[in-house]
């Protein structure tokens, strides 16, 4: 998709000013943290699983070369075909050349936050092949032409309400002329539609959250059903996944499920947990007749070895933007691209570029709670605080942000000079703002006063005006 | 294309300072891969074998399935019940399965069995099952002539027969029976690990069963 | 330098009584009454305070920023200040935190100020935690006729782990009723310069921190850190909040009767 990244600071006013959005936020808030909280109070041994998905994870970025190949090995002979993508319009040529080997018209995607990174469903419609999104809220936001607003909730910041609006806007031509009013008619309604569409596509595409470099197997973790579906009821199955989702074994997929569903939803097991190796075997009733794996790097295997890689590690579970009080103000659509939150402020600007996303990293008050809540133990905050320190290297810092942080350094590099200047701006302000204590506007504070008054220091002096009188006395 | 094959692989190689493993390093991944280190225990998955059964179908039913404990003998008539309480057709489809052919079906007049995979205006379905998981009340299907995969799917209502003897403790314990079932490298086409009924979370951030998968699910866990 | 005296564990044998206080930019300028309190607190529990008089700020500006080189230098300059106390004290996590935590990663490729870092970072307290983890204090002899919320300021949760030992010391004040928020643990969208950075979205945030605070029905809101106290105090006010809003360390040392933050100093209440 087209990044409007750069456009944050416009799209928060929007975010901020649409009820609908504020109206699920709120709500997503208070439920994702505290099902994620219960889950992990259920499970004793979550901490010590954390610490191991951390570990399986670097082992595997360490040798990911390696994991790889073998991956490879081991679907190709179970008769499954693996195509290397270096970058995301390699993966779009790999894909629609696939889709029209078979003569697809439409293929049914279940959903794939890669997929929205390589913006393959407009490629796919450019060349004429119908892509479907059947996972229910990428299927209601490809109906109203919105990108997802979440990764795991692609149309978390929606109302029932607008998602009825919706499906009579569009199921009507199917015969659906009543507008419901209770999700589960709005969920029947959609199985209805796309049961069908399932019957008749001729691909399936899913990604996949892990890649069992030992048994060659693509991993798949669902709630609805559709990703099964996918990958069984077409003639093709291709599974996009990126070079980071392979890890070592099934013992390591054990302990990275564990802490993915907790975190995602507060699950104590997502509902389908699949495992795809290579296509129908003989004697088999269902499944497809071709099974390709498309790895796509997309600049993932430039990031290994720097002070970034830890982001590699991601699960793409959410919760760090279930839990990111940045996210929860202004919800996905405001980072302008596929990946929002705290993780996509890390790998945004990798992906699109630092000058584009250099917002992202910038929007966070370093509170933390991501890094808490993250299943392989990302420190995002750091992370963030690294673009920064790429945007200052190459001037990329706003100009005023600059002088301001060289003149400050400039005056606190100078502990004389500092207390001087600090103690007028102390007299100052406390002169003028002692009878009401505070301010209501102030010169160069206005992003303060336009929504908090200011405190006035009381009378007195600054600390170490008072420090050194109360000294100097006897 | 293989130059795109090894512009990834030399890539990640230039990233991580080294060319292709070899040596120790080798062996290590090599033998990692060979005997797959297990993470930390998890203790509500290490339940003696007699408690492995309630804790199965404890968390089975926390996850929006609901469990029969039932003889061998009385497969057929459960079956039979579930779809009369429910006010369930008494058309099913069956997975072709020795498990379930060793069960007298002949006794129930009422039930009409189709035997083959899973078709999109499917209202029942009935299979078995691989396992089932203690942990976390999952069920385990392999894929095979036995068991096609749409049976799981595309009915929505899915049936599943489990044996108490087929429960185990946890994950670690299925890659162990698939390991000696298939070969260490050579899994069915399809494992899928069940875990109640399809649910979707996607409108407002409530559940509702049954959003492509069955709604509901009934499992029978079989005595001995 | 007296080495290996104080670390942050709370089990070695005889407590640092040479505690140098980090005053804090913020406090030193706009709220002196913290660093005052923070004093009282220290010597009560028998500390021997000195306020070394070249410090300035911890570098946090610079550091958020992206500005090594500069963090760097302000990093120098407060270890050079803080030489040779047995612990330097801070009445913020934040300030706290960017002593004993995120120094000495500054000097990954300077082993020698590395090491020195790390030694600062041995020795960096958040004030509250000070008291209750290493001076063992459990209770405190003071009076506060009120009922108050606490709000969790980031840093000091999730860097230094301070969540129970204000709450401990509070439990102890004579007259004070602790009432929680529904979310103590959100940040209240501070965060430094992000305030002026993205003032809409820490306004979201804000806001939603003070109807947390109103919901509770508490008359008064303390935390631990005072760029969060200024901003809520900000935002409550320019709501017509009645809350008044006060750093922990002021109720803890008996100083709960001087106006609140951003209250008129004649006003009588």
């Amino acid at each position: 998709m087209q990044s409007t990244a750069h456009a944050f600071k416009d799209n928060v006013g929007t975010a901020l000013a649409d009820p609908n959005l504020q109206d699920s936020l709120s709500k997503l808030k208070v439920g994702f943290s505290e099902r994620r909280r219960q889950a992990a109070e259920r499970l004793p041994e979550f901490e010590a699983l954390r610490d191991r998905a951390r570990d399986i994870k670097n082992h595997t970025l360490a040798n990911l070369d390696f994991y790889l190949e073998e991956f490879e090995r081991k679907v190709i002979a179970l008769g499954g075909h693996v195509h290397w993508a270096p970058t995301a319009a390699d993966a779009r040529r790999i894909i629609a050349d696939l889709c029209r080997s078979v003569g697809a018209r439409t293929v049914a995607k279940s959903k794939s936050m890669v997929a929205e990174e390589i913006a393959l469903n407009e490629h796919l419609e450019e060349l004429g092949i119908a892509p479907i999104e059947t996972d229910l809220g990428e299927y209601i936001i490809q109906l109203r032409h919105e990108p997802p607003s979440h990764i795991i909730a692609p149309a978390v910041h929606l109302t029932k309400d607008q998602v009825a609006d919706t499906f009579l806007e569009h199921h009507r031509k199917l015969g659906f002329d009543k507008r419901l009013t209770e999700r589960n008619d709005l969920v029947a309604e959609a199985r209805y539609v796309l049961r069908q569409k399932f019957l008749d596509a001729d691909v399936g595409l899913t990604g996949a959250n892990f890649l069992v470099a030992e048994t060659g197997s693509s991993m798949l973790v669902t709630n609805e059903g559709n990703a099964d579906l996918s990958n069984t009821l077409p003639k093709m199955h291709i599974v996009l996944a990126s070079i980071e989702k392979v890890i070592p074994t099934l013992e390591d997929a054990a302990v990275l499920l564990r802490v993915l569903a907790r975190s995602a939803t507060g699950q104590e097991s997502s509902a389908y947990t699949t495992l795809n190796t290579g296509p129908k075997r003989p004697g088999d009733l269902d499944g497809p007749e071709q099974y390709h794996v498309v790895l796509l790097d997309n600049g993932r295997s430039g990031v290994l070895g720097t002070e970034m890689q830890e982001i590699l590690r991601c699960i793409r579970c959410g919760a760090c933007m279930n839990h990111c009080p940045v996210y929860g103000a202004v919800g996905g659509h405001a980072y302008g691209w596929v990946y929002p939150g705290p993780m996509g402020a890390v790998l945004t600007p990798q992906l699109v570029g630092v000058e584009e996303a250099s917002n992202l990293p910038n929007a966070s008050t370093f509170c933390g709670r991501c890094e808490s809540v993250c299943p392989v133990r990302i420190p995002l905050p750091k992370l963030m605080r690294h673009w920064r320190e790429r945007e200052f290297e190459r001037h990329l810092t706003p100009r005023a942000v600059r002088q301001g942080l060289a003149l400050w350094s400039f005056v606190a590099r100078r502990p004389g000079l500092y207390r001087s200047l600090t103690a007028i701006a102390n007299r100052v302000l406390s002169l003028f703002g002692r009878a009401d204590g505070r301010y209501r506007s102030l010169p160069l504070a206005g992003g303060w006063t336009r929504f908090r008054d200011f405190p006035a220091p009381p009378a007195g002096g600054t600390f170490h005006t008072q420090w050194k009188a109360a000294r100097k006395r006897p | 294309m293989s130059t795109d094959r090894s512009q990834i692989l030399n890539g990640i190689r230039r990233s991580l300072r080294r060319g292709e493993l070899a040596g120790d390093g080798l062996k290590d991944v090599q033998s990692r891969l060979a005997q797959p280190p297990r993470g930390p225990a998890v203790a509500r998955a290490q339940v003696a074998p007699a408690d492995k059964v309630a804790l199965f179908c404890q968390w089975a039913e926390f996850n929006n399935a609901t469990v029969a404990r039932v003889g061998a003998a009385d497969v057929p008539d459960e079956v039979t019940a579930f779809l009369a309480r429910n006010n369930l057709p008494a058309n099913v489809a069956m997975a072709p399965s020795p498990l379930l052919e060793g069960y007298d079906w002949s006794s129930q007049k009422m039930l009409s069995i189709r035997r083959g995979r899973g078709e999109g205006s499917d209202q029942v379905s009935i299979t078995g099952a691989f396992a089932g998981i203690a942990e976390t009340g999952t069920l385990v299907m392999a894929s095979g002539p036995d068991h096609p995969v749409s049976l799981n799917l595309l009915p929505d209502t899915h049936v599943v027969v489990l044996r108490e003897t087929d429960i185990v403790g946890g994950y670690e314990d299925v890659w162990v029976r698939l390991r000696e079932r298939y070969g260490k490298d050579r899994m069915p086409r399809t494992v899928n690990t069940i875990t109640g009924p399809s649910r979707t979370g996607d409108i407002e951030q409530t559940i509702e069963l049954g959003a492509h998968g069955p709604r509901r699910m009934h499992i029978l866990v079989v005595r001995e | 330098m007296v080495a290996g005296v104080s670390n942050s564990s709370g089990n070695h044998r005889s407590p640092p009584r040479r505690v140098a206080l980090f005053v804090t930019c913020l406090v030193d300028l706009f709220r002196p009454a913290v660093g005052f309190a923070a004093i009282k607190l220290l010597e009560e529990a028998g500390c021997t305070v000195e306020v070394p008089p070249l410090q300035v700020c911890c570098g946090q500006p610079a550091y958020n920023t992206g500005d090594r080189a500069t963090t760097r230098a302000i990093a120098i300059q407060v270890m050079d200040a803080f030489e040779g106390y047995d612990a330097v004290v801070a009445p913020s996590g934040s300030c706290g935190g960017m002593l004993s935590h995120h120094y000495p990663a500054l000097f990954d490729d300077q082993p020698a100020l590395k090491a020195r870092a790390e030694n600062l970072a041995g020795r960096s307290h958040e004030l509250i935690s000070f008291l209750v983890d290493v001076l063992g204090i459990k209770k405190i002899a003071t009076q506060y006729d009120g009922t108050v919320t606490y709000h969790d300021s980031c840093s000091g949760l999730r860097e230094l782990g301070v969540k129970e030992q204000p709450r401990q010391l509070l439990g102890s004040v004579k007259g004070l009723e602790l009432r929680e928020m529904k979310t103590p643990e959100v940040c209240c969208g501070f965060g430094g310069t992000f305030c002026v950075k993205y003032p809409e979205i820490s306004n979201a945030m804000v806001g939603e921190k003070s109807a947390d605070i109103a919901a509770t029905g508490a008359d008064t809101l303390l935390a631990g850190d005072l760029g969060c106290l200024m901003n809520m105090a900000g935002k409550l006010q320019r709501e017509g909040s009645a809350v008044r809003v006060r750093h922990v360390a002021e109720v803890l040392a008996g100083m709960g009767d001087l106006p609140a933050i951003g209250e008129p100093e004649t006003g009588a209440r």
